[in-house]
């Protein structure tokens, strides 16, 4: 599978698979330019993936268009083997904190509970079971005893958590979050990647962007390299190399940077 | 508080309330959603649409009304970007010119047409005609039970009212749809809720709500009911839920309280003529605005003076 100039590529997905999610031929303008270009790419199973780019390379809207968050020019998304739009009750999905109103008037249960507006409907009251189940949720993410904040009161740690607990409420097979780390102290980091860890367990799987390349090699199972259009995509150990960090990055990391991060830790 | 209250000031007040309401309740939504001016396009925009519609109909019925505005709303959008392509302006430019010319051109059409036929003038348009809603036949409470007594209700009142228990059922039934699309509009998406369509929908029912209250209230009561109960709601209240129902006693507040002042205020100060009630109405949420944001309880803005977000 190791082309000649040592990039790791997988053939484009000849059919749809059963994997929790695969893309095909996504492409995504703003203006003239494409955004994101034909990208395919396809995430494992019970496994943590990270989509890993420079900014600007289209790692938030390949998964926001995947979602249809952000309209496709083209392109096909499957979840578990099935159109996307009927799998929506698998996927549960975390935006970026920073796409939100933080000063919206409601308390931090009640964004939780929005997890389970899919399940409820329009009409259908908020059974005591359903509750306690988004309590429950809240407690995971170790903010239990903010249930009655008002949300504008939290630090960007608890907010991302908040959102991590409305993910967690959807009850979902694939979880899709789009920075969950960005901006939030270490504490919380610690507790979002235990809640991740824990959902990986118990056969889930994560498809996050990430930017933080330090931290790739502790944190996922799996990487999709993308600088506009797909770069690599694989295990961690044979995909997050060098080479593909330098096809991804170009010249935007120094040499020594590259070194550390790839060889340093021992592949 | 008898049969002359009954005949002169219950339909202008009843309808006042009714109008404020059904204005307010969507207004709470466009607010959140940064929209708040929305409401002020559509009263402007409306006009010239109505205007056509009673010239080529020559009625002031409400089905060929509300045809005109939305014919008047698809003009709009087409010369907005018109106006932002070919002038190369930036949008919220592009739309003020707009709704300001398409106002102005409202405005001009009327007072070329022949409207003495009905109560449709420049004056009507901007102020409505509140005051003139009276309920002839009533003599006095129990007129309230008289069929025949009820048949000559001035048309407004049903109209308004069918109008805002429509928005009040609207806003029940899509209460969560509403809540989810507003707060965070990408997550919704994703729960499969179609956000488009409820945005559509959410400025439709605004449309019809403001056009439906044209009529009796004129444009200065729409364009204010669309903000300020909601807007001084929100600084009463860290509950959407709480906001709606401060919304609605504000808008109901400022109906009475402008109704009021508008007729005996004046005389209270020693004038002679009473002042237009809808002009009174529109202060008196802009006074209760005003208040709200020197004492409600949670007029600070909650995320301010903490870390940037992103």
């Amino acid at each position: 599978m190791a082309a000649q100039d040592g990039r790791v590529t997988y053939p484009a997905v000849a059919s749809v698979s059963d994997a929790p999610l695969t893309v095909r031929g996504v492409t995504v303008s703003y203006g003239e330019k494409p955004a994101v270009f034909s990208v395919d790419a396809s995430f494992p199973a019970k496994a943590m993936s990270a989509i890993i780019g420079p900014n600007g390379a289209g790692k938030s809207t390949l998964l926001k268009a995947s979602l249809g968050v952000i309209p496709r020019l083209s392109g096909e998304v499957h979840v578990f083997g099935q159109p996307i739009e009927q799998a929506r009750d698998r996927i549960a999905y975390v935006p970026q904190r920073a796409s939100v109103d933080w000063d919206f008037p409601t308390t931090v249960v009640d964004v939780v509970q929005m997890g389970l507006y899919r399940k409820i409907g329009l009409l259908r009251r908020l059974s005591g079971q359903m509750k306690a189940w988004a309590l429950e949720c809240l407690d995971r993410v170790g903010m239990a005893d903010f249930a009655d904040r008002q949300i504008g009161q939290l630090s960007g740690g608890q907010q991302q958590r908040v959102f991590l607990a409305r993910a967690l409420a959807q009850d979902a097979d694939l979880y899709l979050l789009d920075e969950p780390f960005a901006g939030v102290d270490a504490a919380t980091e610690r507790a979002i990647i235990d809640v991740l860890e824990l959902l990986k367990a118990g056969g889930k799987a994560l498809v996050s962007v990430h930017h933080d390349l330090s931290t790739v090699r502790e944190y996922f199972d799996h990487v999709f390299l993308i600088n506009v259009r797909r770069i690599a995509e694989g295990p961690v150990e044979t995909a997050f190399t060098t080479e593909n960090l330098q096809a991804t990055y170009g010249g935007r990391l120094a040499a020594t940077h590259l070194d550390e991060l790839s060889l340093a830790r021992g592949v | 508080m008898g049969a002359d209250f009954v005949q002169f000031s219950l339909t202008p007040l009843l309808i006042g309330v009714l109008a404020a309401i059904a204005c307010a309740l969507p207004g709470n939504f466009l607010i959140l959603r940064r929209q708040a001016l929305i409401g002020d396009a559509i009263s402007h925009v409306v006009l010239p649409g109505i205007v056509v519609a009673f010239i080529i109909t020559g009625t002031i019925s409400a089905i060929p009304m509300l045809i005109g505005a939305a014919g008047a709303a698809v003009v709009a959008v087409i010369l907005i970007e018109a106006v932002k392509r070919l002038g190369r302006i930036e949008p919220g430019a592009a739309m003020g010119v707009v709704f300001t010319s398409m106002f102005a051109g409202g405005v001009l059409i009327l007072e070329q047409t022949d409207t003495s036929k009905v109560h449709i003038d420049v004056e009507h348009a901007l102020m409505g005609n509140l005051e003139s809603l009276i309920w002839f036949r009533a003599e006095g409470w129990h007129s309230l039970l008289d069929p025949a007594a009820l048949a000559t209700l001035p048309h407004e009142l049903p109209r308004i009212a069918i109008v805002c228990a429509i928005v009040v059922v609207l806003t029940l039934v899509f209460w969560r749809w509403l809540k989810i699309a507003t707060f965070d509009e990408g997550f919704a998406q994703v729960l499969g809720i179609p956000v488009s369509a409820l945005g559509f929908g959410l400025v439709v029912t605004a449309a019809v709500a403001a056009v439906a209250a044209f009529d009796a209230v004129g444009s200065i009561i729409v364009i204010a009911m669309f903000i300020c109960p909601p807007a001084a709601a929100r600084l009463m209240t860290n509950s959407l839920e709480h906001q709606i129902w401060w919304s609605v006693a504000f808008a109901t507040l400022s109906a009475i309280l402008g109704y009021v002042f508008a007729g005996y205020g004046p005389l209270w100060l020693g004038a002679t003529n009473a002042v237009s009630a809808a002009g009174m109405i529109a202060t008196a949420s802009g006074i209760i605005l005003g208040l709200a944001c020197l004492f409600g309880p949670h007029r600070m803005r909650i995320g301010v003076g903490k870390e940037p977000l992103g």
